[in-house]
């Protein structure tokens, strides 16, 4: 317990000493307790995982979704139509490897069951109102809503076949 | 001493006792058992539904604007003659075209006569059209998005009045001219008005399928007043009928100049008969100029084309097409019942009401029997056609409707009443005050073989002290009354916007279930669209800049520019990438010297700045878009004319 508190705090420091770094050529940059620090102090229990990063296989979300038959192998077809409809309907808020207005969607399936996945995309005012995961998320990134972009559950389900090649 | 003061106090206590119970016993009469009951019909609870829509003309403000009732509120005002900054149409370089006309660029209108789309003589809720008074035009409005998108210009017509009724399957939406003129216009002394002026009657053709609006002929009529017009339905569907004043031909003075006759008459135009002449080869192709704008809801643009030419017709060549039917005192209102058995000449300076029978017309044209003659065209008796008088109802008659049960109701402004009255037999069966001075009325579904009775409103040109007083100005106010018993019971006053003229309303069922929620991003097919974050980019060609923008909750793809020099002329083209219902977003940048745009989901707007100041300028969203909507902001660099600052752009470059 105490390791994991100390590990934190390390890897905190580290992480606002590079941000400094970084931005080192430019003069007087003023900073008022960025997030990450607040979050030390204010939450000093040291398990609490941001939302983005916890792992809940078993929750299926709310929405039109109750089972997905992922395939054996990857479907590539579908892989590509989800690929062009994540670019068209996505790209404004998710980047494929890092967080932006959103999270990544890299490693998703990993810490999200399909049908939550597909149910955020298709039911996103449901889901951030109810579904408590998707709550904590919303208030993670900064209240900033996942807009429903009217995919058919079709396109949805391509979307998430492009997720699964996102290692 | 202290008794005159004892005395003086018991005065004022017996006053306060008496002056109070004077108050209580007015405010029990307001609040009585009846009003509530009242109050319970017009009712409508947070978050249900009206059960009809009504389109009220916006007069002077030359739009239109959608109220629901029996609420009476007003839902959305639909720019459609007049720029309109709250959306930007009229200032966003897709909506400029849509005001363009043969005087060029014409920011304001008059409207006055919303008449909804029919098919097979009721009302289908598919295109509401209305017309513009001032710079004679027709415009239709898409009723499952609720946007203007074609505005036609008449040629040879001035003050476009007597306009814009559909025909039963809407065929023609139809534009008569309230004023003569020369035709073709020309130099001339005003002095010779008579005999040379015309007045032009539009028969403007829809196509079944997309609505679109061509002038398929102009009927060129003698120079008289065409005050307002009604077409023929059921049996006398294929005619259509208008009211006349100033037959006297005068061109000063009107008031007194163009009272003068004791009848003026009522138009009957028999339309099938001179479209099958004109179908035929007949009819002159005339050299015109006027403006055709369609607005395309794929590209999100309208352009302008200019029309050369316009067909007209002269009644002496096709006879039989058109009659005159002798109606008392300067008639305004035309209106035809829901049979098409009746058309009410509205006399506005006579006492009675006179109706016209469409059977009794077509008996004395038959036979041939005429009174005389006006430029060639018949004159029919009075009393050949005549079907009867409702005597002395009230002062100054205007408007007629149905309510498809055999009554009738008209409006009288002098008097200042509606007074119903049954068709046939013509008796007065109940009347009920207004306040003050009504103009038109409307039933839902007037105009039409159905009309849909249980509301009438009433639209006065007079408000005075129905509201709060708001200073000199105030807006009109329209009176909502229950019409399904024997008495018409007043419900209720709203405000309406410039001086609703007339009004269109119906059902609601039809048109709700068809309004559009969000235009499809994938059927965006604007040039300067950025359909993803991947097409925008700033491109510069010589003095001009073009930004391909992206919104969506919360932020503008890209939201840091650099590279605009002073002079420039700056294209913002924002793509609003949202596709959910109810999510527009606004842009608006300092210093802009048009409006903000106001960009729907899916839609593609486009707005000119030309900056004049160096600096650095934020732009930002107009519209409350999320709890992150006051993040949603961007600046834009602007750099000295000789500067060599390169094109850049950029969004959230720091994230990481």
């Amino acid at each position: 317990m105490k390791t994991t508190l100390k590990l934190i705090i390390v890897l905190f420091v580290t992480l606002l000493v590079s941000c400094g770094g970084k931005d080192e050529k430019q003069k007087e940059k003023f900073s008022y307790q960025k997030k990450t620090t607040t979050e030390k102090t204010t939450t000093p229990k040291a398990e609490k995982i941001p939302a983005s990063k916890r792992i809940d296989l078993a929750n299926k979300g709310i929405g039109p979704i109750t089972s997905v038959d992922l395939g054996a192998t990857i479907d590539q077809k579908m892989v590509a139509h989800g690929a062009d409809v994540y670019k068209k309907m996505c790209t404004a808020c998710h980047r494929v490897n890092k967080k932006f207005v959103g999270p990544a969607p890299t490693g998703i399936l990993k810490r999200r069951s399909p049908e939550w996945v597909m149910n955020m995309i298709l039911n996103p005012e449901e889901m951030t109102k109810k579904d408590p995961l998707a709550k904590e998320l919303l208030m993670e990134f900064n209240g900033s809503p996942m807009a429903n972009q009217g995919l058919t559950e079709k396109d949805a389900r391509a979307v998430l076949e492009y997720f699964r090649t996102l290692k | 001493m202290k008794n005159i003061l004892k005395s003086t106090l018991a005065i004022l206590g017996v006053l306060v006792t008496f002056s109070s119970c004077n108050n209580s016993s007015n405010s029990n009469k307001k609040s009585g058992a009846l009003a509530s009951n009242v109050a319970e019909k017009v009712y409508v609870a947070p978050g249900e539904h009206d059960s009809h829509y009504a389109f009220l003309s916006g007069g002077y403000s030359g739009n239109l604007t959608v109220y629901g009732l029996p609420s009476g509120r007003m839902f959305k005002e639909i720019p459609v003659f007049s720029q309109f900054p709250t959306s930007g149409y009229g200032y966003s370089e897709e909506t400029k075209p849509m005001l363009n006309t043969s005087h060029g660029f014409v920011p304001w209108g008059d409207s006055h006569h919303p008449d909804i789309s029919q098919t097979n003589g009721e009302i289908d809720g598919r295109f509401i059209f209305i017309n513009e008074n001032n710079t004679p035009r027709i415009a239709k409005i898409d009723l499952t998005t609720f946007e203007t998108t074609e505005i036609i210009e008449v040629p040879n017509s001035a003050g476009n009045h007597s306009s814009s009724f559909v025909t039963e399957n809407t065929e023609y939406v139809v534009a008569g001219t309230r004023f003569s003129v020369p035709i073709p216009q020309r130099d001339m002394p005003i002095s010779e008005y008579k005999g040379n002026f015309q007045g032009a009657l539009s028969f403007i053709s829809v196509a079944p399928e997309t609505g679109n609006m061509d002038i398929k002929f102009q009927v060129l009529m003698p120079g008289f007043n065409y005050d307002l017009s009604h077409p023929g339905r059921g049996k006398s569907h294929g005619w259509f009928f208008f009211t006349t004043y100033n037959t006297e031909e005068a061109s000063t003075l009107l008031e007194v100049n163009a009272s003068q006759n004791d009848k003026d008459f009522i138009a009957a135009i028999n339309w099938k008969k001179i479209e099958e002449y004109v179908n035929n080869g007949g009819g002159t192709m005339m050299p015109a100029n006027y403006a055709h704008n369609v607005y395309d809801e794929h590209t999100h643009t309208a352009t302008s084309t200019m029309k050369k030419e316009v067909r007209v017709v002269n009644p002496s060549e096709v006879p039989g097409a058109v009659y005159f039917l002798p109606t008392p005192k300067s008639p305004h209102g035309c209106d035809v019942d829901p049979s098409g058995e009746y058309i009410v000449g509205n006399g506005k300076l006579s006492a009675n009401l006179t109706v016209h029978s469409f059977t009794k017309m077509l008996a004395a044209i038959e036979n041939k029997k005429f009174a005389g003659e006006a430029y060639g065209i018949p004159i029919l008796n009075f009393e050949d056609v005549l079907a009867g008088v409702v005597e002395q109802p009230g002062l100054g008659p205007l408007h007629t409707e149905f309510d498809g049960q055999g009554n009738a109701y008209t409006t009288f402004f002098i008097s200042s009443e509606v007074v119903k009255w049954k068709l046939g037999t013509w008796e007065v069966l109940d009347r009920k005050p207004t306040f003050y001075s009504v103009g038109h009325l409307t039933i839902p579904g007037g105009n039409s073989r159905k009309p849909q009775g249980k509301y009438m409103f009433a639209m006065n040109k007079i408000t005075k002290d129905r509201y709060l007083p708001t200073g000199p100005e105030m807006e009109h106010s329209a009176q909502l009354y229950d019409i399904s018993g024997d008495k018409m019971e007043l419900l209720l006053d709203f405000p309406t916007h410039g001086e609703p003229h007339y009004a269109a309303a119906m059902r609601a069922d039809l048109i709700k279930e068809r309004s559009k929620k969000i235009y499809r991003l994938e059927d965006n097919k604007h040039p300067y669209a950025a359909k993803s974050d991947d097409d925008t980019k700033v491109v510069r060609k010589g003095k001009e800049v073009h930004i391909y923008m992206t919104t969506i909750r919360s932020h503008f793809s890209p939201d840091n520019i650099e590279g605009v020099k002073v002079g420039d002329k700056v294209y913002f083209h924002v793509t609003n990438l949202e596709q959910d219902f109810d999510v527009p977003h606004g842009f608006a940048v300092l210093g802009q010297n048009t409006s903000e745009l106001l960009v729907m989901p899916g839609q593609t707007k486009s707005s000119v700045w030309i900056p004049t100041k160096v600096g650095v300028w934020p732009f930002y969203c107009t519209d409350f878009c999320s709890a992150l909507h006051q993040e949603m902001q961007g600046y834009i660099r602007v750099s000295a004319a000789d500067s060599s600052t390169p094109i850049k752009w950029s969004l959230g470059e720091d994230i990481e």
